[in-house]
């Protein structure tokens, strides 16, 4: 067998062993995670290894306790799950009215300063979490927006703004010069331009941002533990998840419960949204 | 420099301003002024009020009371040098990032790679990748713990009933294994975004030149080796650069799974340490300013690196 035949299928194999192997991996802990919080915790103590359970040891009771109130003896994951789709949603709109016009002003004509902005939004890009939190913290504690739903809506636009001016940037930048040109001839305005003509075409690169700025919103979690921990009736999912692990009376499949909602929220828009987000994240790599 | 001679040249030009470029600058800043007013109250300032709080014997009570006008002090920075827990928990950072970097880009490439010919079902294994990235990290860290848990977490099940363990390994909670463990998992979250840019990537390649190599007898692997790898450069630069940004002030990950025991204590848990657990605002800040500026000397490095190599 010739070097070139042994390799070929040498790699042949070596793929679908990483394909299925990987596959296992990534899938398994999800499938975990579901089957976790339908069966009862005794059964879980009584047989780890037993992953596939009978349909008969199916429960909703956990569900039950995790989204009632704590009136109703629960663990109030409905409150928090609105909390979350509040902050997230809001953040999300304030990024776009902010970035959408940004974004049209950076890529589609020459201004004093556009250079300097554009440099600014990748350095913002650049810069961790952890170094503003400590005075984004502070600060907020100080003007009394420290421990709000608002104050963690304008906090999670920092990290929201810099992906999301990348990502429509990347896309207005390849909509032709000539059709503003074409516009302003017909005497509109700049303004009018971007809402009448740049937002329809850039429709689905808008979406995508949006549903990106959402998930990166709803699923954070430093800003949320340093805001919000003293404030139980304001928790999101994410916090409200991991003051439920400390407390070492929780049941493992009530934790499972709760990371399900976390998640299946967000998996269901990634559903929707997979081709136009990994297209809008990556748009310019293979320039390099 | 640029800015002065282009300000200059703004200055020299004022006078002589056509009426479009009047209107193209005023409407660029109506634009984009809320956006910078936004930017400039949660990053910029706060980076700036991270670099004074650093000078500060500052605790919460004190910045409530006197804003910025506190005593200024060089105590915390010395603190930092000369507290073996800075040195530590640097020493894991580093440990971490480079570790998570190199293994999630290898694999996102080695998956790339996999998935880059045609097969039915592929484009839901593709999607199906890239959970690990997009679910939200609370709940994918609690899943691996359970799983991970040494009494009824099913891989110790699984490991003392057939892999014949003598007894199980608690994962996350004994030295050795947690500092592996935290870098398996991220591994695990990060090679989908990897495997993003390198499938984009592979995309735009002609395979004009892979077919003539594999006309000419080149193997899979001279063919990898010599013409995929290199056209793929520019990307591992570019991922490397992000993922070393990213990874180096993690904090979400590691908190979550270890709460920073077992040796698992990497920089930006620290400060979370300094900044709750004891409310010291200085030295939280001076350790955070410290870790960007060594963030930033080694991107630097990096940057001509591979620099110097493009340039060859």
């Amino acid at each position: 067998m010739s070097s070139v035949q042994f390799q070929t299928v040498l790699f042949r194999v070596l793929k679908w062993i990483l394909i299925g192997g990987l596959l296992l991996s990534v899938l398994f802990p999800f499938y975990y995670m579901v089957v976790m919080s339908f069966v009862p915790i005794q059964d879980l103590l009584r047989d780890p290894l037993q992953i596939v359970p009978g349909l008969e040891q199916l429960t909703l009771e956990t569900y039950r306790q995790v989204v009632a109130s704590e009136g109703d003896g629960g663990f109030g994951f409905a409150r928090f799950m609105r909390n979350s789709a509040l902050v997230a949603a809001g953040a999300t709109a304030l990024t776009m009215l902010l970035a959408v016009p940004a974004s049209y002003a950076i890529t589609r004509f020459t201004f004093m300063g556009r250079r300097q902005l554009s440099a600014m939004f990748i350095a913002v890009y650049m810069f961790p979490q952890i170094i503003i939190a400590v005075p984004v913290f502070v600060g907020f504690q100080v003007l009394g927006l420290g421990s709000s739903l608002i104050g963690l809506t304008i906090a999670y636009i920092a990290l929201t703004v810099p992906v999301s001016v990348h990502m429509l940037r990347s896309y207005m930048e390849g909509i032709p010069e000539s059709i503003d040109e074409a516009a302003m001839i017909d005497g509109a305005t700049r303004w009018q331009i971007m809402r009448r003509i740049t937002v329809p075409l850039a429709a689905p690169t808008i979406m995508s941002t949006a549903l990106y700025s959402f998930m990166i919103a709803w699923n954070e979690f430093l800003f949320a533990l340093l805001f919000l921990s003293a404030k139980p009736d304001l928790w999101t999912v994410s916090l409200g998840l991991t003051r439920l692990a400390d407390g070492q009376e929780v049941s493992r499949t009530i934790l499972m419960a709760g990371s399900v909602l976390l998640t299946v929220p967000i998996v269901f828009l990634y559903g929707i949204a997979e081709r136009w987000l990994t297209e809008g994240l990556t748009a310019g790599a293979d320039k390099g | 420099m640029s800015i002065s001679t282009e300000s200059r040249q703004a200055g020299a030009k004022r006078p002589r301003l056509t009426p479009s470029q009047r209107r193209n600058n005023r409407d660029g800043w109506s634009m984009s002024a809320p956006i910078v007013v936004i930017v400039v109250a949660v990053v910029i300032v706060p980076i700036l009020w991270t670099l004074v709080l650093s000078f500060q014997d500052a605790r919460y009570s004190d910045v409530a009371r006197n804003g910025l006008f506190n005593p200024l002090t060089l105590e915390n920075y010395t603190d930092v040098f000369t507290s073996p827990g800075f040195w530590e928990s640097l020493w894991v950072t580093v440990v971490y990032t480079a570790s998570t970097t190199v293994g999630s880009i290898a694999l996102g490439f080695a998956v790339a790679l996999a998935l880059r010919d045609v097969f039915r079902g592929r484009g839901i294994v593709r999607a199906v990748f890239l959970l690990p990235y997009v679910a939200p990290v609370v709940a994918v860290a609690y899943v691996w713990k359970v799983m991970l848990n040494p009494q009824f977490g099913v891989l110790n099940a699984f490991g003392t009933s057939y892999l014949g363990w003598d007894q199980p390994i608690d994962f996350l909670g004994r030295a050795p294994y947690a500092l592996g463990t935290v870098i398996v998992f991220e591994i695990w979250r990060y090679f989908p975004f990897a495997l993003m840019f390198f499938s984009a990537a592979l995309t735009g390649l002609s395979r004009e030149v892979e077919e003539a190599a594999l006309v000419d007898g080149a193997t899979p692997w001279q063919k990898f080796r010599f013409i995929i790898a290199p056209q793929m450069m520019p990307v591992i630069v570019l991922l490397t650069l992000l993922r070393l940004v990213m990874t180096f002030n993690k904090f979400d990950d590691i908190f979550l799974l270890t709460g920073g025991a077992a040796d698992t204590q990497v920089a930006a848990v620290r400060v979370y340490d300094q900044l709750v657990g004891s409310s010291n605002i200085g030295a939280a800040s001076a350790n955070s300013v410290v870790l960007a500026v060594i963030l930033g000397v080694g991107l630097t490095f990096y940057m001509r690196l591979t620099r110097g190599k493009d340039s060859r």
